[in-house]
């Protein structure tokens, strides 16, 4: 995993609750075995006429240039649904290294956070306040200090992450390596614990 | 203080606390599929590693198989390609795999239960989010990504934050025609698709206690469309009756042993739940989705809600946005609505008893002629059962189709998809945009209620057709 400590970007707006794991990447996408090259079918059905890409959807955010930048921004209950970690591949591959909410759904967070994907709850307010920014105005993420501020307005809020995935996010460990150093404890555990 | 069911499995898992962080912990039964899994085998193999206890994972391929002609190969080169890596790869790392062709392959929610692999007390895992289904036998069972399925393959264990517990308590007498189904689409509608979101939930009361373990399997299998990291039904008669006898369940002195340890699997009378809800039963009515989350479903003789009237602005542009996707109108009913699809299937209603329900209500009626219905048996045994109790002629003769196992159309990941524009009345778990093909409108509701508008092809009350 790459190391993640700060990001300064503009962002991509995506008014909308409740976007679920099929609208970031539908199923039928999902036949590759490798981990790569999702982001081209990132929002796919909202992104393009049906199965057709070179019709895009001119009314959707990714497809209108004036809006760009490495941090999504989007309305609560973000990544419900199923547990495709291609959702948070997909995310990846495009580009975004942060993705802003108000809510998310548990396994998505957990997905994106493997990834290096940093996810950030925001409370209502100031995610209404990111969404009345302009598509110029920038964002800052500081993983360290744990916060994240409008630019132009000063605006800030703190947001939590687990002090363990803090670690890991800025230094780039991966909860694998942690698990196979800890094989012996796993190990004596099964020992004790002969169960099914 | 007491513990709950959920603590009692959790802390007897926890292998390791890390400090301000998750907890490492033991996984018992692993089940992986041919979509989720590729790139954690490869994950492990660039590590140089092999999986740790293969003889704690079990193989299925489900979602992305054929449901016709099972014995040729696969049409569709991708598709193909992913079974097959799937085949190699349990071959590589000796993974018992029941795949295609296998007599007990099938939706891995579906086999691992009516195998008797799934017990009580357990710790399951499988890179999907219907996971939950399996906590209907009290066991801790959730959904994981592809990375925490890296995870286990390396070290059986996964890194998890401790979720906080909810009850759901359900008491009294269900009406006649309200099937399981419809009490956890009344649940989702009325907290909402991320109301379970950080718990996991224990469904508990007398009308849980009712349930056959199947429809129990129906309720914990939906807890993941309220955002719940899972749910679970503390074990009792109905479940040791289901598993005892079964292919991978206990037996002898180690059935007994085990059912020592089963029958003190429940939560304490003065455990503490960080969130209680309490139900009657006797509110419940059959129930259908009308919008594109689950949490949006209302009684089946209700109107949909009008978008104008409700105050939250989020929630309003949700709901407005869902009925402009669904081609419907706030204030209007669904019943009398035609709809062009009945699909019954997935590893919600795709069981014996689903199939048994469908059948009894159908025997002798025929399909409505503008609707096309399609049956997919959950698993190779459900569908040999249908055929030993001679249910597939009865749908045969009503103008059913019947396919072979696998997730179909629940997900539209192989060629089983809804026309884009039509209505399809769904026994599976999700009516997102696009769930069941692009442009498909799914309405959700019990395999009853599914039945009743194959035969009347719109959406019918089942009590209606039943009353004597
Ligand atoms: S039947 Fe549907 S919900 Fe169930 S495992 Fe298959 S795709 Fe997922």
């Amino acid at each position: 995993m790459v190391a993640l400590q700060k990001i300064h970007s503009r962002f991509v707006p995506l008014e909308m609750e409740n976007v679920d794991t099929d609208q970031i990447i539908p199923a039928r996408f999902l036949k590759a075995t490798t981990r790569d090259g999702f982001g081209k079918n990132l929002f796919r059905d909202w992104r393009y006429e049906n199965n057709d890409e070179t019709k895009p959807k001119a009314g959707f955010v990714l497809n209108q240039p004036q809006y760009s930048g490495e941090i999504l921004v989007a309305g609560k209950n973000f990544g419900c649904g199923s547990s495709r970690e291609h959702a948070a591949w997909a995310l990846q591959d495009y580009g975004f290294k942060s993705v802003v909410s108000s809510f998310f759904a548990d396994i998505f967070k957990n997905n994106a956070l493997n990834n290096g994907v940093l996810p950030i709850k925001v409370s209502e307010e100031f995610l209404a306040k990111i969404f009345s920014q302009g598509n110029e105005s920038t964002i800052s993420i500081d993983v360290e200090k744990q916060t994240i501020t409008i630019d132009v307005t000063g605006a800030q809020e703190t947001f939590e992450i687990n002090p363990y995935k803090k670690t890991c996010l800025l230094n780039g460990y991966d909860d694998i390596d942690y698990l196979i150093n800890n094989k012996a404890a796993i190990e004596a555990y099964e020992i004790t614990n002969q169960g099914y | 203080m007491g513990k709950t069911l959920f603590d009692k499995i959790w802390e007897k898992h926890v292998v390791q606390k890390i400090e301000d962080g998750p907890s490492v912990l033991y996984i018992d039964k692993h089940f992986i599929h041919e979509v989720t899994s590729p790139q954690a085998f490869k994950g492990i193999e660039n590590r140089g590693l092999k999986v740790f206890r293969p003889q704690q994972v079990v193989a299925t391929a489900d979602h992305n198989v054929p449901t016709l002609n099972q014995h040729l190969p696969i049409k569709d080169e991708l598709s193909r390609l992913q079974v097959q890596q799937l085949i190699e790869n349990c071959k590589k790392h000796d993974i018992e795999l029941y795949g295609l062709g296998h007599p007990f392959q099938g939706i891995v929610h579906v086999i691992g239960p009516e195998l008797g692999i799934t017990q009580p007390g357990m710790t399951i895992v499988c890179g999907d989010s219907h996971t939950s289904t399996h906590g209907a036998f009290g066991a801790v069972a959730f959904g994981i990504g592809t990375s925490e399925v890296e995870m286990v393959f390396a070290s059986q264990c996964v890194l998890q934050t401790r979720p906080k517990t909810m009850r759901i308590n359900i008491e009294g007498r269900l009406h006649e025609g309200v099937l399981s189904k419809d009490i956890i689409l009344y649940i989702i509608a009325k907290i909402t698709a991320s109301g379970g979101t950080g718990y996991f939930v224990e469904y508990a009361g007398s009308a849980i206690r009712s349930l056959s373990m199947e429809a129990r399997m129906t309720i914990c299998n939906m807890s993941i469309e309220m955002g719940a990291r899972g749910g679970m039904i503390a074990p009792d008669e109905t479940t040791f009756e289901y598993i005892r006898g079964r292919q991978f369940a206990p037996s002898g002195i180690q059935w007994e042993k085990k059912l020592a340890e089963w029958t003190q699997l429940y939560s304490d009378n003065d455990a503490v739940f960080d969130s209680e809800i309490q139900i009657n039963a006797s509110e419940i009515e059959p129930m259908i989705t009308y919008g594109t989350n689950p949490g949006l479903g209302i009684a089946i003789n209700g109107l949909i809600p009008i978008a104008e009237s409700i105050p939250d602005e989020g929630e309003r542009k949700n709901i407005e946005k869902a009925l402009q996707y669904m081609g419907l109108q706030g204030g209007k009913a669904l019943l009398g609505m035609p709809v062009q699809n009945v699909f019954i299937g997935s590893c919600t209603n795709s069981r014996i008893e689903d199939l048994r329900l469908v059948a009894a209500f159908v025997k002798g009626k025929k399909k409505n002629e503008h609707v096309q219905v399609m049956i997919v048996p959950g698993s190779q045994q459900v569908a040999k059962q249908v055929q030993a109790e001679g249910l597939d002629k009865i749908f045969i003769e009503a103008g059913f189709e019947i396919r072979q196992a696998g997730c179909s159309a629940c997900l539209g990941m192989n060629e089983d998809k809804i026309p884009a524009g039509e209505y399809c009345i769904s026994t599976s778990n999700r009516n997102f945009e696009g769930r069941q093909g692009a442009g498909a409108r799914t309405l959700l509701a019990s395999p009853l209620t599914a039945a009743a508008a194959a035969i009347t092809g719109v959406v019918t009350d089942i009590r209606e057709l039943t009353k004597k």
